[in-house]
């Protein structure tokens, strides 16, 4: 093994086992070391993520039948995962300075989660990928249910674990897809399977990677996400987790294009995510509800790129975003701890105190709302100029997307800047300390770690320059569009008209876009209730079945008891019973026939009642006569045995 | 070897009745007893190479009953051995989780004893009357185990067991009569059964005689509709009963479509591929959502077991729907079978100790009566969480490279077994949502005075959840064993 496999090896291993290590080892000293432990791994995942960038390197172990565990670095993993890691790193910086109550479980959870990312980002079989995508669904359940002394936390770490679960359920499908139809579980040679199984298997990998990256329908389950701490959101819903979901759809954009429809599915629901979603983003107003809302939506950049088969535009777009959200979360996470409430109400005219945070902020914001020359502009920009190769419908449902994002950001510019009258005052005072208790400072490390993702999220714009976009495209591989001069002025101009009427007057936030579309209802409504109810019918038929078998044990012993009390009368008063029925047939009345059947109805009734009696009577609970029974039970069988021989 | 291996539960255990052995000394010598028979296992596996198609590893046979050419004989493949071995583990948990049990401990030591040697007995078994009298034996322990240590209505509960699964025992009894008149000379012994392939060519009879052996081992595995004395029979158990009943004896069932269907009726299979197919994808799913509905922790535990024993049902099944070019998918999904019935006899066996806990501590097993559990009890916590993710297939961890391949193999050879798929989402909801209400939240109930998890109750569960983890990592040793037998396995179905 040369030393470039051993830090991949390590890239992937130290996080993890560092992380259990932290949530598994005596307490005390691990609440001590968590915070050292937690960045300096981080930091280490981060200089190994370099390392292995440069190096290329790739390994594989032997593991399920037919498949190897394999990983390794190709131009698309070699740009991510450093991404992935640092934004990790940084977070995890953020948290130590942010989190002080069970920083072992903390850190440990986040650790395992890196590590599970980073697999992500390099396997190369589809059941690395696999493991990594449910241990990373698993680990997001943990950290956002960190406080679980809140049933209702608790409860949105299960639907966020069952809503992704139901789409990794696609991946499944794909792998068997993918050893029927001879592709072998590689993920690079996918693309080849057998036409038919070829299209089970992009299904299932859209499905999988539509339901990670929290698009259309799905995404709610985000919404819900929110319940976790700041520094959770802003790893899992920028750089990692959601970001995956795109990045499978870029890592496998052979696959789709292999089929005629996977490519444009993808990129349609890519599109109209970027539109729904901005719409739910301007409704609002909570502050990580409407990043979490903006992290869908910019995602659905990514999964277009991705089924447009344009990897460059998305990776720049994937790594942009990471940076850009994760200094968002971080910053919102900071005033919640400060103020003690994350509802933008409740941040107007409030966050002056924090200067440096402020603008770090303010310059996120503005790359998010695509404002020139930041990172986003240039990036979703390089997205649209392949949809509008392709389709101009396409390319105008993603500009309408980037119209909201405008909205979105602008709205929150507005609370972060506008000028604020005393009704604004007493409004933001209500809100102080509503979710949790102000402690009025924000840590060093943490507006340090968003200032650092700041930058990033202004000079990704680099890739604004062809020569730059180019050598991208080289690195990761496939075709780049470069957007024209006019396309990149229009969607300048359309960001700073939107944005500048949201800052002239605040757009409606309607009861629809607040809730999400109602999706979660939706899917309490259609998918949960029922289950529950259909279990619940099928626990009744359960108990009916129990009680039928215990039924027909009943009936047979009843036969059996009524079969000996026959037997007793036949072996004790034959002669006398026969002499009586003669005497009986010699009289032979004709009126006897009706005390015959009452008669007959008689004994029924008695030779019932003493079946019940003999019934109870092999249940004595004595052990040494339920032996005898068995013992004649195995006789019987070994009579059949010698009869039939 | 193997016979001493098989054998030397049942002397330790002979020993115990020896009168004035002290209830402690008997503890120990259990677990000392049950380490040993690890080990010894642990030896059998170090030495063992995949036998010759046709053959077994460590065969040995003694002349039993000549009259019906029936003889001792027992030996091993990738099919047993990994049983055998799960076998071993389970009891030795269960040895160690008893320490500090005051019920009879001589008798309760010398009882497990004896039924991990008969249990061994059936794995090893390569005659159908040795495997028959095994088998009932099991039973009868089981039984015992039930009756004479369980609570609530354990009478019942326990004869609701023996006489279901007994009379289950008959039906695989007339089937390997059937096997016996068929073959020519008739004999019992499986290896050459499955030489003479005695059925080959003679469609209904064949058909007729695995229904009856089919009909035996689905009351045993339970599959739905056999499954109602399951729920009681656990729910009545002790909490090292039923570990070994859903760890162990379970897995009796499951072996035996394997050992028995598949591999000596490979004809009459086929034909009852597709009703095995269906009945594993009910189980699972029907499984999935009546564990959903119980509000006893025990009854829901029992109920993801239908679950889990309908993959692995799904997957025999599959195995049968023979088609050209399907024999690696057909390959991947009994191995995976194999994986799940080592995996969930690790898992399940975890999460009934656990629960077992719930009943030391505070005296019932009513999920609603527990809460915020995780602040008293961390221990319990954690290793009841690793169980759940264990047990609905979390990665990593053994029950995904059962079930990944099981799927990945079922569906690929028949699509429409991608249905039971559905039973792992609801399975997770089941398992996540049950952690939640008895450990999360604010603390409540009887958690209050819940005392955590005890060394001796560590060290019995937390092996098995540390087993768990390393086939989930490292599952090559475990399917370098398995999977030449079940590569062998579909080979014959194909001939």
């Amino acid at each position: 093994m040369t030393g470039a496999q051993a830090s991949l090896w390590a890239l992937v291993v130290a996080p993890a086992v560092v992380g259990a290590a932290l949530l598994l080892g005596p307490r005390g000293r691990t609440e001590r070391l968590a915070p050292v432990l937690g960045v300096g791994t981080a930091a280490l995942a981060a200089v190994l993520a370099v390392v292995v960038a440069l190096a290329r390197p790739s390994v594989a172990v032997p593991f399920v039948a037919g498949a190897d565990l394999g990983l390794g670095v190709d131009g698309l993993a070699a740009v991510v995962a450093p991404t992935v890691a640092v934004v990790a790193a940084l977070v995890l910086l953020a948290g130590a300075a942010d989190v002080g109550e069970s920083r072992a479980r903390f850190h440990g959870f986040m650790l395992v989660f890196v590590s599970a990312a980073l697999l992500t980002v390099t396997a190369t079989t589809l059941p690395a990928l696999l493991l990594a995508w449910e241990v990373m669904g698993a680990t997001s359940y943990a950290l956002i249910g960190f406080a679980w002394r809140d049933d209702r936390r608790v409860g949105s770490g299960l639907t966020a674990f069952v809503t992704t679960r139901a789409a990794d359920l696609g991946l499944y499908v794909a792998a068997a897809a993918a050893l029927a139809g001879g592709a072998g579980l590689g993920l690079d040679a996918l693309a080849s399977a057998a036409p038919g199984w070829r299209d089970v298997l992009a299904a299932g990998v859209l499905v999988a990677a539509l339901g990670k990256a929290a698009q259309l329908v799905l995404a709610f389950w985000l919404s819900r996400a929110m319940d976790g701490p700041s520094p959770v959101s802003a790893l899992l819903h920028s750089a990692a987790m959601v970001a995956m979901g795109g990045y499978l759809l870029l890592r496998l954009s052979p696959l789709l294009q292999a089929t005629s429809w996977a490519g444009p599915a993808a990129a349609w629901a890519g599109a109209l995510t970027t539109v729904a979603l901005g719409v739910v983003a301007v409704g609002q107003r909570d502050l990580k509800q409407l990043l979490a809302a903006s992290t869908s939506a910019q995602l659905g950049y990514v999964v277009m790129a991705g089924g447009l088969g344009s990897v460059p535009a998305g990776t720049a777009h994937l790594v942009a975003h990471a940076a850009t959200k994760a200094a968002l979360f971080l910053a919102a996470g900071a005033w919640l701890a400060a103020l003690g409430t994350k509802q933008l109400a409740g941040l107007r005219g409030t966050v002056g105190g924090w200067p440096v945070l402020r603008v770090a902020a303010t310059v996120a914001l503005l790359a998010l709302a695509g404002a020139p020359p930041l990172s986003l502009w240039a990036t979703k920009d390089l997205v649209l100029a392949a949809a509008l190769q392709q389709s101009p419908a396409l390319y105008a449902v993603g500009l309408l997307g980037a119209a909201a994002a405008a909205a979105y950001a602008g709205s929150v510019l507005r609370v972060l800047w506008a000028p604020v009258d005393t009704a604004d005052r007493r409004r933001a005072r209500a809100h102080r300390g509503e979710e949790e208790t102000p402690r009025a400072v924000v840590p060093g490390a943490l507006t340090a770690a968003v200032v650092v993702l700041a930058v990033g999220a202004t000079t990704l714009g680099a890739v604004a320059v062809p020569a730059v976009a180019g050598a991208l495209a080289g690195t990761v591989g496939g075709e780049v569009a470069h957007p024209s001069g006019l396309e990149l002025a229009g969607s300048a101009a359309l960001v700073l008209v939107v944005a500048a009427a949201v800052w002239r007057r605040p757009l409606p936030q309607p009861a629809w876009a607040r809730s999400w579309l109602g999706l979660e209802a939706a899917a309490q409504a259609v998918l949960v209730r029922p289950t529950i109810a259909v279990a619940g019918v099928l626990d009744r038929v359960d108990g009916r079945i129990t009680r039928g078998v215990g039924g027909i044990a009943r009936g047979v012993v009843a036969v059996a008891g009524g079969a000996a009390a026959t037997d007793d009368a036949v072996l004790g008063g034959a002669v006398t019973r026969a002499a009586r029925g003669t005497g009986m047939l010699g009289r032979g009345a004709a009126g006897a026939d009706d005390r015959w059947v009452h008669g007959s109805v008689l004994a029924l009734a008695r030779r019932v009642r003493r079946a019940g009696a003999l019934a109870r009577r092999p249940q004595t609970g004595q052990l040494h006569q339920y032996y005898v029974q068995a013992v004649a039970l195995v006789a019987v069988g070994v009579v059949l045995l010698v009869v039939v021989r | 070897m193997l016979s001493l291996t098989i054998f030397f539960p049942l002397a330790a255990g002979l020993l115990l009745l020896v009168p004035g052995v002290g209830p402690t000394a008997a503890r120990w010598w259990w677990v000392v007893a049950s380490a040993v028979e690890v080990a010894l296992v642990a030896g059998l596996w170090w030495v063992y190479e995949t036998p010759a198609e046709g053959s077994l590893a460590f065969d040995e046979q003694v002349p039993w009953i000549p009259g019906v050419d029936s003889s001792y004989h027992v030996g091993l493949d990738g099919l047993s051995l990994p049983l055998v071995a799960m076998t071993a583990v389970v009891f030795l948990a269960c040895a160690v989780y008893s320490l500090r049990d005051d019920d009879r401990p001589r008798t309760q030591a010398a009882l497990f004893l004896a039924l991990e040697a008969v249990c061994l007995g059936l794995f090893a078994a390569a005659d159908l009357i040795l495997f028959f009298v095994f088998f009932d034996l099991s039973i009868v322990g089981m039984y015992v185990i039930i009756a004479g240590w369980g609570h609530g209505d354990r009478a019942r509960s326990a004869l609701t067991f023996f006489l279901y699964t007994f009379l289950g025992s008959l039906a695989l009894l007339a089937g390997f009569i059937g096997l016996y008149l068929a073959a020519d000379p008739h004999t019992f012994d499986m290896l050459e059964l499955a030489r003479q392939d005695p059925f080959a060519g003679r469609g209904t009879a064949g058909v007729v005689v695995l229904g009856a052996i089919l009909l035996g081992l689905a009351v045993k595995t339970p599959t739905v509709p056999f499954h109602t004395w399951l729920p009681p029979a656990h729910t009545d158990a002790p909490a090292v009963g039923s570990a070994v009943l859903a760890g162990v004896l379970l897995k009796l069932g499951t072996y035996g479509f394997v050992r028995l269907g598949m591999a000596l009726l490979p004809d009459a299979w086929r034909s009852w591929a597709w009703v095995v197919l269906v009945v594993g994808i009910v189980s699972v799913l029907w499984g999935a959502l009546v564990a959903l509905a119980q509000r006893d922790l025990k009854r829901m535990i029992a109920y993801t077991s239908v679950n889990h024993m309908g993959y692995v049902v799904l997957a025999v099944g599959a195995a049968g729907m023979v088609a050209a070019d399907t024999a690696q998918a057909r390959g991947v999904a009994v191995t995976g079978a194999v994986t799940q019935m080592v995996s969930h006899g690790l898992v399940t066996a975890a999460l009934f100790l656990l629960a077992g806990l719930f009943l030391d501590r505070a005296g019932t097993y009513e999920i609603a009566e527990f809460g915020g559990l995780a602040a008293r009890a961390p221990r319990t916590t954690v290793l009841f969480a690793v169980a759940a993710f264990a047990s609905l297939g979390l990665p990593g961890l053994s029950g995904f490279i059962a079930e990944f391949q099981i799927f990945t193999g079922s569906i690929a050879a028949v699509p429409a077994s991608a249905l039971a798929l559905l039973g792992i989402l609801v399975i997770a909801g089941v398992l996540l949502w049950t952690l939640q209400r008895i450990f999360t939240g604010e603390t409540r109930g009887r958690s209050g005075g819940f005392t955590d998890m005890r060394a001796h109750e560590l060290w019995a569960v937390a092996p098995l959840l540390a087993l768990s983890l390393a086939i989930g990592l490292v599952p090559r040793p475990l399917l370098d064993v398995i999977e030449p037998a079940a590569t062998t396995v579909v080979a014959v179905l194909g001939r």
